[in-house]
């Protein structure tokens, strides 16, 4: 049976210079691309899809299926786009991982652009974050003088320059057409789909937009093949992933394991929850993803067995709970973040989130009405698939799954005139 | 104020460097509004007449995407610009309390210090949730604060004592020099600091307390009999 952690991305990150060509290459980067040159672009296509890699982003859309989208024997240019805007409330793998080992990624962006044809990849990373942006565009210029980019890589005859575009501050430009715009010089708005980016992308040609860690795990995909990935996860979520466990736990931290660990492992390598508190709620996947409870425990943590669940995968972002939080004030401040992010494009998720903060604030302070859980519910229902891009969407997960588990709770909160948790035993330096 | 013929001729230097990057001029708006954001700390009339002048585009198009994205401010901020997360899971975990105390001990809102040191803001999750509760401060990291070390921060930032990132490098930039490495040009910082925190090593040092790896490539068992549940004959090969 495979380990329970497998660390692959995560593998180098103690080693104190990894973020150097010379400590990348000792520890055994850039061989990626050398052999992906000496193949075709095709065979390095289907080496990543038959690994079964699907989108490390969240959507878990087949990686190699995407590549081959985009059109072939063309003379249009192409582009690679990664997006590096990781802001899903939850979410800590990229940046680390940025930080960390830029080289993986720089390389997997140079494999990708050279089996899609893209002579320009973008790195388009949030611009909260400015120390990895120093590492990216150090590992770029390193890079760059090895001959790995730039003209010639390598004596191959093939071209990419790799580009880190600092966003300015909108979790909208993590979707992926709304991250094209803004690429573009533009305000930040999704595009309607199709065309999808694969034909009409950065400056309406081709593009490929993956995320980061999809990219990142290229160059290993290449080197072992696509069986040795394959063979890890379950049947239908193949291979291995980050996990960031955040929150109520002992020790919080991030895990890189086969997809289909459950929390229960994950706890138990953490140390458990904070004191032996109780857990109460967790998000698999981030905000979006919608919580789940205690009930939950062993579910497997892949793409289908979380769908099954009610929730999703999403970008791994386990975020721990425990029964001194509030899940009506919990969702008030995601929901609140959904609102602030709303690019006010569409009017289901510009008003519906509006209208949603307003209702779970008044029952988080006191002045709800017995009506407020159907009125949140039925907002919900009217912005879920209603939304001009996945933001809306994403909006009313923490709320409906709030409200599935947590019924008795929003009215408690509006017959005992308001929130009956203490803050202050949430925090970390609290002794609850 | 339009920018001085002396700003002007220096800011053109740069401005050239970011267009050439890219494959088409307008992409490279957002890094020019960084630009004008360190030369001026915020991005003022000038600064938006000064992108729109470069890329053909007008001023109410420029102006449109400043006031899209939350990085660009309109009017100045502190040296240091402070950032506490109080998206959810920061929040509960203290980072509203932190928020709230700052907000008293410094006297100010959501604004900057009579001293133009220090601006404070809330923020949205950062990507460092295994530290939390985080602070930023000039987009650098500072992980697993507490009411105490946020004041301590601040007092430290307003006296204009040293104060380093937790994961970052050795000498905290200002807000303008910050603004001018988001646009494109790094200073001499990118290999100083560790490579990745504690929290991002709990995995990996488990891993290696238990010699857990990724199986070598070749001695993965043929079509999935490695896969969770299925036999373990596959570990015999560690």
């Amino acid at each position: 049976m495979t380990d329970t952690l497998t660390p692959v991305l995560t593998a180098h990150w103690d080693q104190p210079d990894i973020f150097t060509i010379d400590g990348y290459r000792r520890a055994g980067g850039w061989q990626a691309l050398p052999k992906a040159l000496g193949m075709t672009r095709d065979e390095v296509i289907t080496v990543v899809r038959n690994a079964g890699l699907r989108g490390r982003g969240g959507a878990g859309f087949v990686t190699g299926v995407k590549w081959n989208f985009l059109p072939k024997g063309d003379t249009k240019p192409h582009y690679l786009v990664v997006n590096a805007d990781e802001s899903e409330p939850g979410a800590c793998k990229d940046v680390p991982l940025m930080m960390a080992n830029p080289h993986l990624l720089i390389e997997g962006a140079a494999i990708a652009s050279y089996a899609i044809g893209a002579g320009h990849a973008f790195i388009y990373v949030r611009g909260e974050v400015l120390h990895v942006i120093r590492r990216l565009r150090h590992a770029v210029q390193e890079a760059r003088a090895a001959g790995y980019l730039g003209q010639n890589v390598l004596g191959s005859g093939f071209d990419v320059e790799v580009i880190i575009h600092a966003g300015a501050g909108a979790y909208i430009c993590g979707e992926e057409t709304a991250l094209l715009d803004s690429l573009e010089g533009k305000r930040g708005l999704p595009r309607n789909k199709p065309p999808f980016p694969a034909v009409a992308g950065v400056y309406a040609l081709p593009t490929n937009v993956n995320n980061v860690e999809s990219i990142a795990v290229v160059p290993s995909i290449v080197l072992n093949g696509a069986d040795w990935f394959g063979d890890l996860g379950t049947e239908k979520s193949k291979g291995f992933g980050i996990f960031n466990l955040s929150g109520h736990v002992s020790t919080p931290g991030t895990y890189e394991a086969p997809l289909g660990i459950t929390l229960r492992e994950l706890l138990e390598l953490s140390g458990g929850m904070r004191g032996g508190r109780r857990l109460k709620f967790w998000t698999a996947g981030g905000s979006s993803a919608g919580i789940l409870t205690d009930q939950h425990l062993d579910v497997p943590l892949d793409f289908e067995s979380v769908a099954a669940a009610g929730s999703q995968l999403g970008t791994r972002s386990v975020q721990i709970f425990d029964d001194t939080t509030c899940v009506v004030g919990a969702v008030l401040r995601w929901t609140e973040f959904y609102q602030h992010e709303s690019c006010g494009k569409c009017t289901p998720c510009r008003e519906g989130t509006f209208w949603l903060v307003r209702i779970l604030d008044r029952l988080e302070h006191g002045d709800g009405t017995a009506e407020d859980v159907e009125k949140l519910l039925d907002i919900c229902d009217n912005i879920n698939g209603r939304a001009f891009c996945a933001l809306g969407d994403s909006a009313t997960p923490p709320i409906t799954s709030a409200v599935r588990y947590f019924t008795d709770e929003f009215v408690q909160h509006h017959k005992e005139g308001g929130c009956p948790f203490d803050p202050a035993a949430s925090t970390v330096w609290s002794q609850a | 104020m339009p920018f001085s013929d002396e700003v002007l001729a220096r800011l053109d230097v740069d401005a050239a460097q970011i267009i050439a990057l890219y494959p088409r001029a307008r992409s490279a708006l957002l890094p020019l509004l960084h630009l004008v954001q360190s030369e001026e700390g915020y991005v003022s009339e000038a600064g938006i007449e000064y992108c729109a002048a470069k890329l053909g585009l007008t001023e109410a198009d420029v102006t449109g995407v400043v006031s899209f994205y939350t990085m660009y401010k309109r009017r100045p901020v502190g040296e240091y610009h402070v950032g506490v997360c109080t998206n959810t899971l920061c929040g509960v975990l203290g980072g509203n309390q932190i928020l709230a105390e700052l907000h008293d001990h410094l006297g100010v809102g959501d604004e900057t210090t009579p001293d133009g040191r220090v601006s404070l803001e809330h923020l949205e999750c950062n990507a460092a949730c295994v530290y939390a509760p985080v602070m930023m401060v000039n987009w650098e990291f500072f992980d697993n604060m507490t009411p105490a070390s946020a004041r301590q921060l601040a007092d430290d930032l307003r006296a204009g004592n040293p104060v380093t990132p937790t994961r970052g490098p050795g000498r905290l930039v200002t807000w303008r020099e910050a603004a001018r490495i988001l646009a494109g040009f790094n200073d001499d910082q990118a290999t100083q600091g560790p490579a990745a925190g504690p929290a991002d090593l709990v995995g990996l040092n488990i891993a290696k307390e238990r010699g857990w790896t990724a199986p070598e490539p070749g001695s993965a068992s043929n079509h999935g009999a490695g896969r969770r549940g299925a036999s373990d004959h596959a570990k015999e090969s560690r």
